[in-house]
């Protein structure tokens, strides 16, 4: 569905991302792991154009060079970012109507669906969202993600700042989707969550691919869990 | 470190020092009045210039204060300089307050009272400005300017006000006015080399991140803008010598906006930009003023359009900001150009 | 008497509000002082001036014309001057927003002259009407009603409209509103012609009632306005109205009770900035962006 070759994102004068290849097939989790700035994030931010980069990344079969993050968006490419960013001035519903702000036909649809897959948020439809729990604004973050009807969807972080229980939910979530049709992008810090889940997996260091393969194989490699998983 | 490079830099210095003494004896005794006039201007703005530079381009923090600091820096001066009897004649609004009369001294003491005076009301105004994350000190200094002018208007018993004060006695000459120019230079230099130069880079570079590396930003902000603020009142003082004429108009926007433009052409942060743009701003003033004239456009005669001028300037402006914010020197100075040289360049 | 002064401390707070309203929308989003915007409320006052006087209009048409005028006049200084320094540092927004504002008003100074032009204010406005009790002209009476009822409409579309809630979105992240799909910059340009709009109002407001327009008149009107959007909490409508109705106020009455401080009039605004500053920098109203609704 996505296929990356040789990417590079730059800060300023710093290289976060130093030339890196991947690909997501549809139907597929793919996870991206590695330590704290090893240029996760970057990787995904550039998928959509956010940050300066070069490289050839063709999504859906065309190639993304020239367009603008919100024209990404419309074609299917989502992004559940960092930190969530929820509106925390809006009301969670009118969350849920930012995610479907160009589909104005099918949005009561979509947003009852949501409630059905999320009843949490539910119940404080009419609620700032600054006002919810970390996991609740978790949900709403990839609820309003999914509004857009997206047919790649990526998380960034999803796990952090979570208790261990609500990462086990946030996954099982992520489960569901994937056997909804939707395909997934798994950025995380948490090796072990996100290997359980993926059918593939990328692991990255100071901005390069290091070791890549079948995500299930890779819990079972001794460096992977010295690194990664704890030892 | 290279002494060879090193020695290099002293000779600049040296050198620097004494082209400007040799050019203010030279320019003295060899040029006609109307350039000498012009020079003694650009010399007042590149004290101006530099020290505007220093809270703007340095320190990253945008202010407009300029017109409002020069204003009570003339002021100030004017009111020790000119004589007692001059003062009863001319204040025709109102009679001036007895100590009015009484205050005097000496061209030198007159500008650093000015300065210091400035450089006084910069640290109020510092207090509640940059307290807060200082988005508002545009907003504060636009303010201010207005505020003097308004003070200065209002208290005729003081300021003859909208009369402004005249005879001032014409004090400044190319010694005084070079000479400042070339102290402040050399001062605002060493300023930004030393250790609270690089905690004023720091703030304008990212704040957030100096703040975690444990400087005081607010000491910074506030030293660079009162910096400023004592530079300016001086050459407040000098104009007043110099013009021997002020009055509230003379101290408007236009004035700062003059100023932000000669910094921003010059290149934000670099001390040689704010001279350069200076003598660029100032020359190409003179030159421009054909544009307020009425001109013949390829054979059609147009009337005067006073204001045409600021108009071009203004446009100018935005061009600069849009496609070259670099300005002339970026943030560079003269021995950054000749470093490059020297290493082959990176 | 008083009862007089309060109407007119409500008129002239009413135009301060009008015009404080876009320059705490404009920050809200941008966080930038769009200085250039006080010079709006001037264009939307020619505009008028023009309409009537040169084109010879009905005075209605002419608020139209400049209410459209100068909501384009205001976008396009977004998408020419703005939109290509997004992402440059602030100073270079600010210094170019004072380019603009600089360049509007010797523009107009060049081509109208700096003489102030008597505005032909209709004989409607200017008849005088009993209205509770009070003898006032129409023009007076007619700003605070219908700057409440353009207030209504603000708020409506802002917290009742699709483009609204993307507004008050952009006030939290203008980054987040992209990866919505949305173009972000495209709503911003639509701040900047509301905002435009409702100062070419305030503008045709204070050119009937004062009544004259000239080529600096938004110069100090534009810098209280920005300070009565700080004191009312900048970033919400609300506050610039507030600010805006506090200022007006002080200015009038205080001037009304106390004549010999007419020269100080000008002051009073940039007194309130500095307390405010001083006590509660997020203004009265107390807008902290982290938690806010506009």
């Amino acid at each position: 569905m996505i296929n990356v070759k040789n990417l590079h994102v730059y800060y300023g004068l710093i290289e976060a991302v130093k030339g890196i290849d991947f690909e997501v097939k549809e139907g597929q989790i793919v996870s991206l792991i590695g330590s704290n700035g090893a240029g996760k994030s970057s990787t995904l931010k550039a998928l959509l154009n956010s940050v300066k980069k070069t490289g050839d990344i063709n999504f859906l079969g065309y190639d993304t060079r020239n367009h603008k993050t919100h024209t990404l968006v419309q074609h299917g490419l989502s992004l559940v970012p960092e930190g969530r960013k929820i509106f925390i001035n809006l009301t969670v519903e009118e969350n849920l109507r930012m995610g479907a702000f160009n589909n104005d036909e099918n949005y009561e649809h979509l947003r009852d669906t949501m409630y059905e897959l999320f009843p949490r948020i539910k119940d404080k439809r009419y609620q700032l969202a600054g006002t919810m729990s970390g996991g609740e604004q978790q949900m709403l973050a990839i609820s309003r993600a999914l509004m857009g009807e997206p047919k790649l969807l990526m998380l960034d972080e999803p796990s952090l700042g979570l208790a261990p229980k609500i990462v086990g939910e946030v996954f099982e979530i992520i489960m569901r989707l994937r056997a909804e049709g939707i395909t997934i992008l798994l950025v995380e810090q948490n090796a072990f969550a996100a290997l359980k889940i993926s059918d593939y997996a990328y692991v990255l260091e100071n901005g390069k691919i290091v070791m890549n393969g079948i995500a299930k194989e890779m819990i079972g490699d001794d460096t992977i869990r010295k690194k990664y998983l704890g030892g | 470190m290279n002494t060879l490079m090193l020695k290099k830099e002293q000779w600049l210095k040296i050198s620097f020092v004494a082209i400007t003494v040799w050019f203010i004896w030279f320019s003295n005794s060899h040029f006609d009045e109307y350039t000498i006039r012009i020079l003694n201007n650009i010399a007042i703005f590149i004290i101006l210039a530099v020290s505007y530079n220093l809270i703007n381009g340095v320190t990253g923090q945008f202010s407009l204060e300029p017109n409002g600091f020069v204003a009570i820096g003339a002021y100030v001066a004017a009111l020790l300089l000119t004589s007692p009897e001059a003062k009863q004649y001319q204040y025709a609004i109102v009679d001036p307050y007895p100590f009015v009369l009484t205050l005097h001294a000496n061209f030198v003491v007159a500008l650093l009272l000015g300065g210091a005076f400035a450089a006084t009301l910069a640290a109020c105004l510092s207090f509640p400005v940059f307290r807060v994350r200082g988005d508002y000190l545009a907003i504060v200094t636009l303010g201010f300017g207005f505020i003097i002018k308004i003070l200065a208007i209002n208290v005729p018993e003081v300021t003859n006000g909208s009369l402004g004060i005249n005879d001032i006695p014409e004090f400044s000459n190319l010694y005084w006015t070079g000479g400042i120019a070339m102290i402040a230079v050399i001062v605002v230099l060493n300023i930004i080399n030393s250790k609270f130069g690089r905690a004023m880079k720091a703030v304008r570079d990212d704040e957030d991140a100096a703040t975690a590396m444990g400087v005081n930003t607010f000491k910074a902000k506030t030293l660079a803008f009162c910096t400023s603020a004592f530079f300016e009142g001086v050459g407040g003082g000098l104009l007043a010598a110099l013009l021997t004429s002020i009055s509230p108009d003379l101290f408007d926007f236009f004035f700062t906006f003059q100023l932000l433009i000669i910094i921003v052409l010059g290149g934000l942060g670099s001390t040689t930009g704010a001279i350069i743009g200076t003598v660029l701003v100032m020359g190409g003033s003179e030159w421009m003023r054909f544009l307020d004239e009425p001109m013949n456009l390829l054979g059609y005669e147009t009337t005067a359009m006073p204001g045409m001028r600021m108009v071009v300037f203004s446009l100018g402006l935005i061009l600069i900001m849009l496609f070259a914010r670099e300005g002339v020197m970026g943030k560079r100075e003269l021995t950054d150009l000749l470093k490059w040289r020297r290493k082959g360049g990176k | 008497m008083f009862m007089q002064q309060m109407v007119n401390g409500f008129s002239l707070g009413s135009m301060y509000a009008l015009i404080a309203i876009g320059y705490t929308m404009v920050y809200g989003v941008l966080r930038l002082i769009n200085f250039a915007h006080g010079d709006i409320m001037m264009v939307g006052g020619f505009l008028g001036y023009f309409g009537i006087a040169v084109l010879g209009l009905p005075f209605g048409a002419a608020v139209i014309l400049a209410i459209v005028g100068s909501a384009l006049l205001g976008m396009a200084s977004d998408r020419i001057a703005y939109r290509p320094l997004r992402s440059a540092p602030k100073i270079s927004l600010l210094i170019t927003a004072i380019g603009v504002s600089f360049f509007l008003e010797n523009a107009f100074n060049v081509f109208f002259g700096g003489v102030p032009r008597a505005f032909p204010v209709p004989a409607y406005l200017e008849e005088v009407v009993d209205f509770m009790g009070l003898t006032m002209p129409v023009s007076a009476i007619i700003v605070p009603i219908i700057t409440a009822f353009l207030l209504a409409i603000i708020l409506w579309v802002l917290f009742k409209t699709k483009y609204g809630m993307a507004i008050r979105a952009l006030a939290f992240d203008v980054g987040t509103v992209n990866l919505m799909g949305i173009d972000a910059n495209r709503i911003i340009t639509l701040v900047f012609g509301i905002g435009s709009a409702l100062a070419a109002v305030g503008g045709i407001f204070w050119a009937v009632n004062y009544p004259s327009v000239e080529p600096m008149m938004g110069v100090l009107v534009g810098l209280k306005a920005f300070a009565a959007a700080v004191v009312g909490g900048i970033g919400s409508v609300g506050g610039a109205v507030l600010g805006g109705l506090i200022i007006g106020f002080t200015e009038v009455v205080v001037i009304a009770f106390f004549p010999e401080l007419g020269g100080y009039k000008d002051a009073f605004a940039f007194i309130f900035l500095i307390l405010i500053l001083l006590f509660k920098p997020t203004g009265i109203l107390g807008i902290d962006f982290e938690k806010s609704r506009f």
